[in-house]
């Protein structure tokens, strides 16, 4: 049983109705052969929704700006993040989630670069789901008013469809994978916020036409930012660290709006909820 | 794969129904899919036979409804067919578009005894 989302028992966060543990069916056995039908109208992915808006209330209210990198294997995730994690922690506090179905590998490459990670293994299980974020949460502390990357599982198919709770999916597409990806995994594309063109070093030794990658990319998605950049070399971070620093910021004013609208209800709450009566009775 | 964890998703949805709705079997179980959503049906068809095993659905045939691509074209100030995520607007040739239709993926009936 799991105390933070209750799993292993009935779920109290997303289950839309309360039942008892031991309840009664009076009615099952009298109309067990009636067949009749019920309109359920429910999202397929209620489930996970639930979860991930859980991890998005936590996220903004510790001013965390996650971000879910994801990409096909190999394209440069954790190169990427090795990288990023080795420059921003000396601005502010970053941690990252790595998912790969098998090995530890990635966690301890962000380790070595200098930032807090935990893997999650998903097996044969081909995404991260907002479940698996809540649970690997507790391994791991939040950097808070920082940045948490969230590494998914290299595949441009099965994540776009998870939401984690994050406040971007940021898509990563290497030079030598061939410039049409945005229209063959559209779904993904036009699910993130941020496309990142890493590997350029390469663009001289492969045949990639990269204007027609980015018009194929704005194309699925017109509000699409795309950055080119190198992970290997370091050429095109700077814009991609500003991007960082800039959702950071943002993070953080929406962790203010939150923090005074709660604060303004509580006041509200003391003059008109009795509060000012009942201290005066004590 | 991820139509498995779909299929998952169903089975948790119908099987948190039986304590308020009282039946003991599903019979038969609709969705409603966009022609567009991030899902390949036929992995889904056989995902849900594999998962429904053992479940109060272990029987329970899958319907399938299609719901069809639909889009507001910003050009053109009007609703428009879209057949994939990259068409251009059938009517303007342009890529203003937003999806306004298509990518359901919802549970919409049971069928029960
Ligand atoms: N030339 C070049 N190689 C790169 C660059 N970025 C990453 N690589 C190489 O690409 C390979 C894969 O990089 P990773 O960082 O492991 O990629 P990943 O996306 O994390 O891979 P998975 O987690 O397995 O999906 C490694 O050999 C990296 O050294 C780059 O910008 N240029
Ligand atoms: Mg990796
Ligand atoms: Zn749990
Ligand atoms: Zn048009």
């Amino acid at each position: 049983m799991c105390a933070t989302c209750g799993c292993g028992e009935t779920e109290p966060v997303i289950h839309p109705h309360d039942h008892a543990p031991d309840h009664a069916h009076p009615h099952q056995h009298d109309h067990a052969h009636d067949t009749r039908r019920i309109s359920l109208e429910q999202d397929i992915l209620a489930k996970n929704a639930g979860f991930a808006a859980s991890n998005r209330r936590l996220f903004v209210e510790q001013g965390v700006l996650a971000l879910n990198l994801v990409s096909s294997p190999g394209s440069g995730k954790t190169a990427l993040l090795s990288r990023t994690v080795q420059i921003l922690r000396d601005e502010f506090p970053v941690a990252v989630i790595g998912g790969d179905q098998q090995t530890a590998n990635d966690a301890e490459r962000i380790i070595a670069a200098g930032a807090p990670a935990v893997q999650i293994n998903t097996g044969k299980g081909c995404h991260l789901d907002a479940h698996g974020i809540g649970h690997a949460l507790e391994r791991l502390a939040l950097p808070k008013g920082g940045v948490l990357f969230i590494e998914n599982v290299g595949n441009l198919v099965c994540p776009a469809d998870f939401d984690l709770g994050e406040a971007a999916k940021v898509v990563i597409l290497s030079v030598t994978e061939g410039e049409d990806k945005p229209l063959k995994y559209p779904n993904m594309f036009a699910a993130a916020k941020l496309m990142l063109l890493n590997k350029t070093d390469l663009l001289p030794h492969v045949e990639f036409d990269v204007d027609r990658c980015l018009d194929y990319a704005r194309r699925v998605n017109r509000e699409l930012d795309i950055l080119q950049l190198s992970a290997r070399t370091g050429e095109g971070m700077e814009p991609w660290l500003e991007w960082l620093r800039r959702g950071r910021h943002d993070a953080l004013i929406q962790q203010i709006n939150q923090l005074e609208a709660d604060l303004a209800a509580a006041r509200s709450r003391l003059i008109h909820g009795g509060g000012a009566i009942r201290r005066t009775v004590i | 794969m991820h139509e498995f964890s779909l299929c998952e998703g169903i089975i948790d949805a119908i099987t948190a129904q039986t304590c308020q709705q009282g039946f003991s079997r599903v019979r038969r179980v609709w969705l409603e899919i966009g022609a567009l959503a991030n899902v390949e049906l036929d992995a889904l068809r056989f995902a849900f036979e594999v998962v429904r095993e053992d479940t109060i659905a272990a029987s329970a045939e899958l319907d399938i409804i299609t719901l069809p691509g639909r889009a507001w074209c910003l050009n053109c100030a009007q609703t428009i067919a879209v057949g994939e995520l990259y068409d251009p607007c059938p009517l303007c040739g342009g890529y203003q578009w937003r999806l306004t239709g298509g990518n359901e993926m919802r549970i919409k009936e049971l069928e029960v005894e």
